[in-house]
């Protein structure tokens, strides 16, 4: 088996098990971390990253088994893919958590981010703003006669994308969840 | 069946459960229900040091001299801070340590108490794992389930912070048997399609070489029986790392030596040169590898480690396996007799007289004088005078640490303490009470430079406190010799601040405390001083007045790859430059 540890044909980057391990390339991995809901968990994980001086892009955190006392931790990171194997290895080793996903080598997965934007404007640029919405399929979840408060629900980039263009609009705030993602399929 | 108790009380009956014989501590207010406990028993011995810090090397010499967890009990706040650098120390040499804090009422976190710190937010990254326990109920299982976590997998460090009300609360026992242990269970049995690949190479391997770290000690004595067995069946030759030492024994056949920075040339050699490297519970650390786009090109890797964040951290492993070095050795041997014990003959006794070749450079020489102590010297004697004893070394931090991993022997696990991942200065006296503890018999040497020695010497009042006959062999150069070392190799011999001015009468300090002082500056005198401290039933301190300049070689400069090794003064001034310069 690859030092990898990933079965044949469940990585939808055909050529993945082929990359070098210790090649300069920058990779973004989601990584989904379950862990036993007590306290200091997160900060365990968090004092991992910054200890070992590796990138938080994004990271979510929140109990999903109230019974079983577990959270979800969905971290987005940047790294070689020697760091990225790192840090999988070096969170299996903290103690309260229970197992951790690469979603992006283990297969497909779904990705999504909750943005609220705020976007100030009068006139032309207002009803541009509605427009776009529109096309984003943005909800409006709160709107005084000078401005809306956006809600848009999708990937980090079509996030992005929607953010760029209220700009120009009159973009006031932004605030992001961060990504939540699981991988495809019944299992 | 559960029973009720206090906090205090659980914690004294969840270590009688476990097996404690022994702790190393000090009490302080947050600690008083734990301590009067502890009054009020006799099972439990309590060792009273004289500063933090050294109960947990005193706890970690404990663990490692018997590979059972060493236990030390440490109060809130500044009992607390003062763990850390052990922890620490613990942490990177894969230490069982299980350490109890007293912290403020639980009531009272947050508020800035009297002797409050957070405990557990400032030994987070110092723990294999730590806990604060804020119900008297969860008490006991917690415990039980830190001495799991301090002795599975990759041993190390934990730390049970435990508020003062916690102590005084009654709840219930649980009793170890019916604790959970949760979910940490690491693999101990590595991959069979691995190790038959290494059992493959070993079949094919012209130029082999074994490089064996703490892992295998960690492991316990059947991995060493196990490593021993399958380097005398294969006639590969064996390095080890500082910290593996006492593996394979010093007197064996295949022994090169230590490897690393200050290892051996021949042993250096092999790494570079061979063809197939069996990294055996070792972790390519920097002192290890010297320059890793040079480090030893030629060779396949194997790499056996039970922490899978080992694997391909810094050097690519090509055959790479995730378990115990016990059962990992255990398949390797059966797999490979099963398939006949081959091993290419020819061309390991080829690859032999190569290592023979090296072995003539004689690395280990030094220009020895008739009247000032070569610190090597001092080894050498001490080597010779003690042989056959039943022998347990410490060491502090610096040259002489060096120095004596490289002519001291030895020839069992377990009897090799020293500060190996983080170079804790000081803590070679205080490992050497905690020996000398689990070993009341045996011979227990700490081998100190006098500036590391200073930075615990408050342990001489725990040592004549217990009568712990450990003796203190100071090699005594009056100087911080391996920072002025890289002072001259780095900064053109200005040697800021590597001296010490204002050293003690070590005699008369011993005297103080009610022990033994020796002091010895005449190679002629050296063998009668040494008997005498060895003769006297009692702590020595012994005053060894060495040579002020010496340098310990061989030495690869920092940034250089194996093959590039310093092997004399001649080449040493202002031998550290480019790259190499920032690398400690």
């Amino acid at each position: 088996m690859s030092p990898l540890q990933i079965k044949k044909g469940s990585s939808k980057h055909s050529a993945y098990n082929l990359r070098p391990t210790f090649s300069d390339v920058q990779e973004t991995h989601t990584i989904t971390v379950l862990v036993e809901n007590e306290p200091g968990v997160l900060a365990r994980v968090i004092g991992l990253f910054s200890g070992r001086g590796y990138n938080i892009d994004s990271l979510t955190v929140a109990e999903v088994d109230h019974e079983g006392h577990l959270s979800r931790i969905t971290i987005v990171t940047t790294g070689t893919p020697q760091v990225i194997e790192q840090i999988k290895a070096q969170l299996g080793r903290i103690v309260s958590v229970r197992d951790v996903h690469d979603l992006t080598a283990e297969g497909s997965s779904v990705e999504r981010e909750l943005a609220l934007l705020k976007v100030a404007g009068a006139g032309e640029k207002r009803v541009e703003a509605l427009r776009l919405a529109d096309i984003f399929r943005a909800q409006v979840v709160d709107s005084t006669l000078e401005s809306f408060v956006f809600q848009l629900t999708g990937t980090p980039d079509k996030i992005d994308a929607f953010a760029e263009l209220m700009r120009p609009l009159g973009l006031v705030q932004v605030a992001r969840t961060g990504v939540a993602a699981l991988a495809r399929g019944a299992a | 069946m559960t029973r009720q108790m206090t906090g205090a009380k659980m914690v004294v009956q969840a270590l009688k459960d476990q097996g404690v014989d022994t702790v190393f501590g000090y009490p302080g207010g947050a600690m008083l229900p734990i301590y009067d406990e502890i009054f009020q028993q006799n099972d439990i011995r309590h060792i009273l040091v004289r500063h933090e810090q050294a109960a947990i090397h005193a706890a970690e010499g404990y663990a490692r001299s018997t590979g059972k967890p060493g236990v030390a009990l440490v109060t809130s706040g500044p009992g607390a801070t003062n763990a850390v650098t052990g922890l620490t120390d613990a942490l990177l040499d894969s230490i069982p340590i299980v350490v109890l804090s007293g912290q403020v009422p639980t009531f009272m976190i947050g508020s800035d108490a009297f002797q409050e710190a957070d405990t557990v937010g400032i030994t987070r990254p110092c723990t294999k794992h730590n806990w604060l326990v804020k119900e008297t109920d969860k008490l006991s299982s917690v415990i039980h389930q830190a001495f799991h976590v301090a002795t599975s997998g990759r041993p190390g460090p934990v730390l049970i912070d435990i508020p003062k009300d916690v102590q005084f609360a009654t709840g219930d026992y649980t009793a170890k048997p019916q604790a959970p242990v949760g979910h940490y269970q690491p693999q101990v049995k590595g991959d069979i399609e691995t190790i038959t690949q290494l059992v493959e190479a070993i079949e094919k391997a012209e130029r082999p070489v074994f490089y064996t770290g703490g892992g295998v000690i960690n492991s316990g004595p059947a991995a060493s029986q196990l490593l021993r067995e399958i380097v005398e069946a294969t006639g590969f030759p064996i390095t080890s790392t500082l910290m593996g030492l006492g593996a394979y024994p010093a007197s064996g056949k295949s022994w090169l030596g230590m490897l690393g920075m200050h290892g051996l040339y021949e042993a250096n050699l092999a790494m570079h040169g061979c063809d197939l490297m069996i990294n055996i519970g070792a972790r390519f650390d920097d002192r290890i590898t010297g320059r890793l786009d040079a480090f030893s090109p030629k060779s396949k890797k194997a790499h056996i480690d039970i922490d899978p964040s080992s694997i391909n951290k810094v050097i690519k492993a090509d055959m790479p396996i995730v378990g115990d070095v016990g059962h990992v050795l255990e398949d390797v041997l059966k797999i490979w007799k099963a398939r006949g014990r081959k091993v290419n003959r020819e061309a390991i006794a080829k690859w032999w007289q190569q290592i023979e070749e090296w072995k003539k450079v004689d690395c280990l020489t030094y220009k020895g004088s008739e009247t000032v102590i070569k610190p090597q010297y001092a080894l050498q004697r001490l080597e010779a005078l003690t042989k056959g004893r039943d022998r347990y070394i410490t060491t502090e931090v610096g040259q002489h640490q060096m120095w004596a991993a490289q002519y001291l022997g030895f020839e069992d696990p377990n009897r090799w303490m020293t500060s190996g991942g983080l170079g804790t200065m000081g803590y070679g006296f205080p490992a050497s009470v905690g020996v000398q503890v689990a070993h009341p018999e045996a011979l227990v040497i700490n081998v100190a430079g006098e500036a590391s020695w200073l930075m615990n010497m408050q342990e001489m009042g725990t040592a004549v406190q217990f009568n712990l006959p450990v003796k203190q062999f100071i090699l005594n150069n009056e100087r911080l010799g391996m920072v002025r070392q890289w002072q001259q190799l780095l900064h053109g011999e200005r040697y800021s601040q590597s001296w010490s001015e204002a050293l003690p009468d070590f005699v008369k300090l011993a005297e103080a405390f009610g022990a033994k002082g020796i002091i010895c500056k005449d190679p002629a005198d050296l063998d009668d001083a040494i008997m005498e401290m060895l003769d006297h039933d009692g702590p020595v301190i012994f005053d060894c007045l060495v040579e002020k300049h010496e340098n310990c070689f061989p030495m690869i400069p920092s940034g250089e790859p194996h093959n590039k090794m310093l092997l004399g003064d001649a080449q040493a001034t202002n031998a550290i430059a480019g790259k190499g310069a920032v690398l400690v």
